[in-house]
């Protein structure tokens, strides 16, 4: 099965790199932008295929390595490939 | 006093930090590699700085997962005095041996410079030396290392005294000037709750002869020394 895993900051904690983008969207002629958050997006892909095993094996990896959820938020997609 | 450093694939620091230990200690310091499974007898164990695994994924994430850190932690709950120095304090937050987590800087530039830190504890092994200076200058080298926890952990933090050192400005008052990279409470090291476990962005590694500009960081590894020689 294939995760479609996505790690986004969690509300509060400051995102100086956002801001960046933020400030260079406007910079480039596009108005009204409210906020800009940076995040990570991955893709994993496991020999597991019963579906309840799966999720649990891809949450146990975000909780472990791929989020620190100290400051960061994590969701995901399951699917069969 | 016996020290070992773990060295990662992208440690920089490493051998900075095994000279200012033959310094002070006048012994071979223990160097070992991130893949063996267990560490010499030991004293101290330092994690040192640099850029260990390139950075990926979050600074230190990866190799707080190295074979070697499983010993690291085993040590560290038994009591051996355990060091992190930049890249080694972001390992540190990783394994949650330490709370909280190292972001980029505010400004968003890589930052190399002498910075002012206030003392904030001399009742740990690290800092036992520092009894007489209130400041002291000690460079900062880092992308990350805006210390960032919740309001409820900064609180605790405070409450149980765990701040080790502070950015601050030249007369010792802690302000938003003297906060190189938008640290909360300035915050620049920070122990765990016995006191033998420090993280800290600063490298005292880097200012330990009068040729390199002070000696300032020598007097953590001459703190180490008096504390922990046997």
């Amino acid at each position: 099965m294939k995760a479609r895993i996505k790690i986004t900051l969690k509300n509060g904690v400051l995102d100086p790199q956002g801001k960046a983008i933020s400030h260079t969207l406007e910079s480039l002629g596009f108005d009204g932008i409210n906020d800009v958050r940076q995040g990570k997006y991955i893709e994993v892909s496991i020999a597991e295929t019963d579906p309840e095993k799966a999720d649990a094996e891809i949450k146990k990896m975000c909780e472990d390595l791929l989020a620190n959820t100290v400051i960061e938020n994590y969701s995901y997609e399951l699917e069969e490939i | 006093m016996k020290a070992s450093v773990i060295v990662f694939p992208g440690s920089n620091c490493d051998r900075d930090v095994a000279v200012a230990l033959e310094a002070v200690t006048g012994k071979p310091t223990q160097m070992v590699w991130h893949q063996e499974t267990e560490i010499p007898d030991s004293d101290l164990v330092v994690l040192p700085g640099g850029f260990s695994y390139g950075d990926y994924l979050r600074c230190g994430a990866i190799s707080a997962h190295s074979p070697i850190m499983r010993d690291v932690i085993a040590k560290a709950k038994q009591g051996v005095a355990l060091l992190g120095i930049c890249n080694g304090f972001q390992m540190l937050t990783e394994t949650r041996l330490l709370p909280g987590v190292l972001m980029r800087n505010t400004s968003l530039k890589f930052i190399c410079k002498d910075v002012d830190l206030k003392v904030e504890r001399t009742d740990t092994p690290f800092a036992s030396a520092y009894d007489s200076k209130g400041v002291v200058t000690i460079p900062v080298a880092h992308h990350d290392g805006n210390y960032f926890t919740d309001d409820d952990t900064l609180e605790r933090l405070e409450g149980e005294n765990r701040v080790a050192f502070r950015y601050c400005d030249a007369n010792g008052d802690v302000t938003d000037k003297g906060n190189p990279n938008g640290s909360r409470n300035n915050i620049a090291g920070v122990y765990d709750k016995s006191g033998r476990i420090l993280g800290m962005m600063p490298h005292p590694e880097r200012l330990i002869e009068d040729s390199l500009g002070g000696t300032d960081g020598k007097i953590m590894f001459q703190s180490l020394v008096e504390s922990l020689a046997v």
